[in-house]
């Protein structure tokens, strides 16, 4: 390199000598489990009491849990001649164990709801086809133009198996779909749209030449974030087939989801248009100097560094907006969550509320950390290029 | 030849009309910020090929004159005409304008999310439809010019100031403009770079290019510039060649500030 040859006093009183007593490593610290205890947890006498405290409290909770889930849990109930579970089992052991029969015995009706159970494969293969689109979409390697194309199919595939009526497949209408693919449904459609609609009203909102856009889309933005999204949903379900023309009538699911998307939207373009403010005026004077065209300075330059500046908070909004789908429940569409529900409300089944919740949030909570896991990586990956 | 069909406009130094048309015109040009008057009435030419200093104190006009050239700032009275084109709303004229004008900046403004090459071939894969592979050619071949090759592969942040700020010169060059504008490209360097950014912009001034330079390095204005021109208070105050300028000041203005930057240094 140039300045090493324009260099060469340091090349002699600097690099040699620091290069002779250079260490490969900085001094170690102390390593290994046991002066980590010492230090972060019994480092004084208030600080181990602490310790000492917890760690009871916490032991006693999970020997308690531990007793309740798995020792004292009743796995599996008979069936009287009826088919009928006998649940009295479950029912002596209350507050004691876990009835984990619930879940054995409605596990299909929790994914799949009321649809017809003996096609109950199809929407299994769809949210085995959901899983597998998004590790592709994962997958940076497959970050290319054909991804879309990936997902188009995929995503024609799935209403065809939900739908049916061609193939020989059996047709099953929306209103007996339930369960997690209607939940997959609405996140994924939800967020795979929104995210696009968000960069455009962001862009739009920034926009200092249109100033009809740019007030429309403030419009927009104000006028669902001041509204919730149960409002928003029930408008969709109630009202907006009184405005329809006679006999026109919008599939529910295709209302709500629709609610979702512009829902969900506009909190992204909030959240993206941070991301382009936080982009420095001369990345735009840059791109404008070398002559690109607005959408291909947005495209090439802005977006790339707005959207990653932006990443913790977008996840964030998409964790939210996975979770917020189960809202759907209070205009009956039965999405995983509510599915759930529902099965509390048999007579067999009642009052085995711990149960069945504790099971829909750790689907739940696979899902978001999920997100939360991938969104980390991203960061580091994207962070590696900008460190020196 | 294939290159000049990918590259229209850019073997015919002498388009569109004439080889003794000025490269830059700037007629009565004036801007305000709000109610500050930042140009007045500013009225120069730059001839092919001639390389000007601007100088003068800060908040004297210089680097929004610069920027009006390529409308990084849009000028509000009086024409300014670059490369035979008038700078005006219309698009398509301010397009084949920037295709032209190169442009270098204090703070560099790399893509850091590019990298080196990645930054140089940006622009003339896009803009100028260049095949990619030529790009990349093209954009080693400025690369090996400003001295750095090797940190092609390498992102912005990787690189000191100095190296950043060839990075940037080499990154304007790759769409072989005629023009090159560089408003204070040395001032955001330590003092120890700024050498080698002055020694290839003394290297591109020796091919011909025409330069406007915004710059407080008075030998850097010695050494190259055909023509100095000093701003103050939004105006152009006085414009000569650099002995005029340096050794005999007209006006009280520029012989203040020639005082101040002496003292300076």
């Amino acid at each position: 390199m140039k300045s090493a040859q324009i260099d060469p006093v340091p090349s002699v009183a600097g690099t040699t000598a620091v290069g002779a007593v250079a260490r490969e490593r900085p001094p170690a610290a102390v390593l290994g489990p046991w002066p980590w205890i010492r230090r972060n947890l019994f480092a004084s006498w208030w600080s181990t009491a602490i310790t000492l405290a917890l760690g009871y409290v916490l032991a006693r909770w999970a020997v308690a849990f531990f007793d309740w889930a798995f020792v004292n849990a009743v796995w599996s109930v008979p069936y009287n001649a009826e088919g009928v579970p006998d649940t009295a089992s479950c029912r002596t052991a209350k507050g004691i164990g876990a009835c984990w029969a619930v879940i054995g015995d409605r596990f299909r009706f929790i994914l799949f709801g009321r649809y017809t159970y003996d096609q109950q494969w199809r929407p299994a293969v769809c949210v085995v086809l959901f899983l597998a689109l998004y590790g592709i979409s994962a997958l940076r390697q497959f970050w290319r133009r054909e991804l879309l194309l990936i997902w188009l199919v995929v995503l024609a595939i799935i209403g065809i198996l939900m739908w049916g009526g061609v193939f020989g497949l059996p047709y099953v209408p929306q209103d007996s779909w339930g369960g997690l693919p209607i939940t997959l449904i609405l996140a994924t459609f939800g967020l795979a749209v929104a995210f696009p609609l968000s960069i455009l009203v962001a862009l739009g909102r920034r926009s200092r030449n249109l100033p009809a856009v740019r007030a429309l889309c403030i419009g927009y933005v104000e006028l669902i974030r001041g509204v919730p999204l149960i409002s928003v949903l029930f408008m969709a379900s109630v009202m907006f087939p009184l405005f329809m023309p006679e006999g026109v009538n919008i599939d529910k699911l295709l209302r709500a989801q629709i609610a979702i998307i512009l829902f969900a939207a506009a909190y992204l373009a909030e959240v993206v248009r941070g991301g382009l403010q936080a982009v420095p005026t001369g990345q735009y004077e840059a791109a404008d100097a070398l002559g690109l065209r607005y959408w291909q300075k947005t495209r090439l330059i802005i977006l790339p560094q707005a959207l990653r500046l932006v990443i913790p908070p977008l996840v964030n909004t998409f964790i939210g907006f996975f979770k917020d789908t189960s809202l759907v429940l209070i205009i009956g569409i039965f999405d995983f969550l509510s599915a759930g529900k529902l099965v509390l409300s048999e007579p067999a089944w009642q009052g085995f509320s711990s149960e069945v919740y504790l099971i829909l949030a750790f689907v739940y909570f696979c899902f978001c950390y999920a997100m939360a896991r991938y969104s980390r990586g991203l960061e580091r990956e994207f962070g590696a290029a900008k460190r020196r | 030849m294939s290159e000049a069909g990918a590259i229209p406009g850019q073997s015919a130094q002498t388009s569109p009309s004439g080889a003794g048309q000025p490269a830059i015109v700037l007629d009565r040009v004036n801007k305000w910020y709000g109610a500050i008057h930042v140009l007045r009435d500013i009225s120069t030419s730059i001839a092919q090929g001639e390389r000007v200093v601007v100088c003068g104190p800060s908040g004297s006009g210089k680097s929004t004159m610069i920027r009006c050239i390529n409308r990084l700032e849009r000028h509000e009275e009086g024409r300014i005409i670059v490369d035979g084109i008038e700078l005006t709303d219309d698009l398509r004229a301010l397009d084949q304008i920037r295709r032209e004008v190169g442009m270098v900046f204090q703070q560099f403004n790399l893509f850091p999310h590019l990298t080196i090459l990645e930054n140089c071939t940006l622009a003339p894969v896009w803009v100028r439809k260049m095949p990619k592979k030529e790009a990349e050619e093209l954009a080693m071949s400025y690369l090996r010019r400003v001295r750095i090759p090797e940190q092609a592969h390498k992102y912005p942040a990787q690189l000191s100031g100095g190296q950043q700020q060839r990075v940037a010169i080499a990154r304007a060059l790759c769409m072989r403009p005629k023009i090159m504008l560089f408003d204070e490209p040395t001032s955001a360097l330590d003092p120890e770079m700024i050498k080698e950014v002055l020694d290839t912009m003394i290297e591109l001034a020796e091919t011909g290019m025409t330069m406007v330079c915004v710059t407080h390095e008075m030998g850097f204005a010695r050494q190259v510039a055909d023509c100095v021109i000093f701003m103050d208070r939004g105006e152009i105050v006085e414009r000569g060649t650099p002995a005029q300028i340096f050794e005999d000041p007209r006006t009280e203005r520029l012989k203040l500030f020639l005082s101040q930057i002496l003292r300076g240094h």
